[in-house]
């Protein structure tokens, strides 16, 4: 493979890498579903990038399914849902934003410490991606745990699993059944939520997760 | 020939998924729980056709000498639950706590979960394990939110977002670990297979498998209900219907266990790698420790066995984390056990707060004077899974205890502390659900004893005999795992 196109599916992973830390800031709902349809752009290049680079035919196909549901249908929806229950205010980021930026910068600094020396006989385009997969995969985490509203957090959960894609794509030859299966759980994932996020706000007037604490424990 | 071979070792798939098809359709539910109920019998015959047949391989499935105990397990307690379920659900359509739409959900959802999870034990390779585990946990998700009661429901969505984080992060280990074996094996179907994932293992990067395994161990972990990653367990326990409690804790968190184990496995055979023992060891008992003491704050039934099955779970990945043939031995016996135990005391529990009307212990007393059977047998089930001797459970505790001894003391001493932990708070619970003056009932329950009573034939007699077959397979199997 040229230096060039490892640079460019670097600069596409670091890209993924970098709207993965702007979501994590974004305190507005409606921003924030903006941010992660532009993470799935960004997916669906790079995954786009890593089919004509490794020859691999059924990698479009999985960058047209970031591009298409996670990139455009599910935004939509996810925009029609905080408009329908009218939660676009500004939500809260529990621990406060300086920390859990701090904690971002920890958490890729953590993945760049582990992956790269762990990953010297892969080959140098899968050592990066993996690395910044990581990154992503553990930002993710780090959003849904410090969001206490269920939008935002199926948002953070979605972005997890768009380093997950990352990281299958850069695996080489890696079989089409893990990425078909990956994306047909995304959407199985995001029906479920959808019947989900509806009769939480039947039943409570609500989305925020701290209100659902009331309820919790041992009653009856 | 080749036609009944192809029947038989896709059978335990093949039958579930036509159920499932036909339930979608049925709308009697009456009707519906028998075809469930003979579906699962019959996914059962078709497991033991498969032991007796012995090893097999093709493309997708493969029967070993590891998984078969597990299938045969899981198809056996599918099936007695599904006895247990239609009796429930006869209850609870009488109180009008569900209707036939629900029903008919529920049954079809019951079957694509053993689908789902004969096809996790079943499968080659670790990719389509991986969908196998991830449909039998939203499938189980649907099931748990069934009474669509604002706890329920919150039951569920905690289950679903703690699963799914689970479930994602042993994909990202699953990545982790094709990218080990690509470079040695080549690209593509061959390096996600177990068998040559274990053939090659010596040859992997030792430190990219470090990194797989711990993403494995957080992933699959949490959906064997190991603490930290335990949250979801107690409340998807107490808020689904009691059958799928049933399965959940007998079925669901062994399924997890195996793919733990098989990575275990392909960990385990590459020496330059650190070894996966430790990790498992600690997550376990920290698992026993920590639910000991949560069982001495539950005040509701069905949580405090959940509670116990973490318990149980983290004493079992102790003895595998132990490993060597003893431990291994033992922690196959207590999987076994655990599993006919508690599902059997949720049988009994299932019927008890259908006919005490709620699942808070301290309005549930003199059990054993007003239902003899339940409440006897609900002693039975607790005594057996406390470890009292002669039954199975003792049997297995005994067994680890005296190798984790062997291995590190220290092992055996918190071991020992988290066993009588749980022992003093079930037993209190116990004596006031069993004993004393009874107190109201909301009515009378017609009963299914069947299974409950198998299980714990079983589990007693496993305590002063077990078969040489089994104990031969068991042992072949501890080789196996090392």
């Amino acid at each position: 493979m040229s230096q060039t196109s490892l640079d460019i599916a670097q600069l596409l992973a670091g890209m993924l890498l970098l709207v993965s830390f702007l979501m994590l800031y974004q305190d507005r709902l409606s921003a924030l579903i903006n941010r992660y349809a532009l993470q799935a752009i960004v997916l669906a290049a790079s995954v786009a990038w890593q089919a004509y680079t490794q020859q691999a035919a059924h990698l479009y196909v999985t960058a047209a399914i970031a591009l298409i549901f996670k990139a455009l249908i599910i935004p939509l929806s996810l925009h029609k849902i905080v408009k329908k229950l009218r939660v676009h205010r500004t939500i809260e980021i529990i621990g406060g934003l300086r920390i859990t930026m701090a904690l971002g910068v920890f958490l890729t600094a953590l993945s760049l410490v582990v992956m790269l020396p762990a990953t010297t006989s892969v080959n140098a385009i899968d050592r990066e991606d993996l690395a910044f997969a990581m990154a992503v995969v553990l930002l993710g985490l780090l959003m849904m745990v410090t969001r206490s509203n269920v939008v935002s957090q199926v948002i953070g959960f979605m972005s997890l699993e768009n380093g997950l894609i990352l990281a299958a794509a850069g695996a080489d030859g890696m079989p089409l059944v893990v990425e078909i299966s990956v994306a047909f759980s995304v959407i199985v994932a995001f029906i479920i939520i959808g019947i989900f996020l509806f009769r939480i706000r039947e039943r409570f007037d609500t989305v925020n997760l701290f209100e659902l604490d009331r309820v919790r424990g041992e009653k009856r | 020939m080749i036609l009944t071979d192809i029947i038989v070792s896709n059978a335990v798939i093949a039958i579930p998924a036509i159920a499932a098809l036909i339930l979608v359709f049925q709308v009697d539910y009456r009707r519906s729980a028998q075809i469930n109920t003979i579906a699962s019998g019959v996914a059962f015959v078709f497991s033991l056709i498969l032991l007796m047949k012995g090893k097999e391989t093709n493309d997708y499935l493969f029967v070993d000498d590891l998984n078969i105990v597990f299938i045969v397990l899981s198809t056996f307690i599918g099936f007695t639950t599904s006895i247990f379920s239609a009796s429930y659900i006869d209850f609870e359509i009488g109180k009008g706590k569900l209707n036939s739409n629900n029903i008919r959900f529920y049954h079809a959802m019951y079957q694509i979960m053993m689908l789902a999870m004969n096809l996790a034990l079943l499968a080659t390779n670790i990719g389509l394990m991986w969908v196998a585990v991830e449909i039998a946990t939203l499938s189980t998700v649907l099931m748990v939110g069934i009474y669509r009661s604002s706890e329920a429901l919150e039951a569920a969505w905690k289950y679903f977002i703690l699963g799914s984080v689970g479930i994602a992060l042993a994909l990202f280990g699953t990545i982790l670990v094709y990218t080990a074996a690509e470079p040695i094996i080549g690209e593509g179907y061959n390096s996600m297979v177990w068998q040559s994932l274990l053939a090659h293992a010596d040859h992997f990067n030792p430190r990219l498998l470090n990194v797989a395994f711990i993403f494995l161990i957080i992933g699959y972990g949490t959906k064997v209900g190991l603490v930290p990653m335990h949250a979801w367990l107690p409340d998807a326990h107490a808020e689904g219907p009691t059958p799928i409690s049933a399965v959940l804790s007998g079925l669901l968190l062994n399924v997890a266990l195996y793919s733990i184990l098989r990575f275990k496995m392909i960990i385990a055979a590459n020496s330059a790698v650190i070894s996966p023992g430790p990790l498992m060891i600690l997550l376990g008992l920290s698992s026993v420790l920590f639910s000991a003491l949560m069982l001495y704050r539950r005040d509701d039934i069905k949580r405090l066995f959940a509670y116990s099955s973490i318990e149980h779970m983290g004493i079992i990945t102790v003895a595998f984390g132990i490993g060597g043939p003893i431990a291994n031995f033992a922690g196959l016996l207590h999987m076994t056990m655990h599993s006919l135990t508690k599902s059997a005391i949720f049988f009994c529990v299932g019927h008890i707060t259908q006919v005490k009307g709620t699942q808070k212990i301290a309005d549930i007393r003199g059990l054993t004077t007003s239902h003899p059977i339940l409440g006897w047998g609900l002693v039975i089930g607790v005594i057996a899974i406390l470890g009292f001797p002669p039954l199975g459970v003792f049997m297995s505790e005994f067994l680890l205890v005296s190798s984790a001894f062997a291995h590190q003391p220290w092992i055996a001493v918190i071991l020992a502390i988290g066993l009588l932990i749980a022992l003093g708070a079930m037993s209190n619970r116990l004596i006031g659900m069993a004993f004393g003056e009874p107190n109201h009932s909301e009515g009378a329950v017609r009963a299914s004893v069947l299974p409950l009573y198998i299980h714990l034939l079983i589990v007693l007699i496993a305590g002063a005999y077990l078969p040489q077959i089994v104990v031969i397979s068991f042992q072949n199997i501890a080789k196996i795992l090392g």
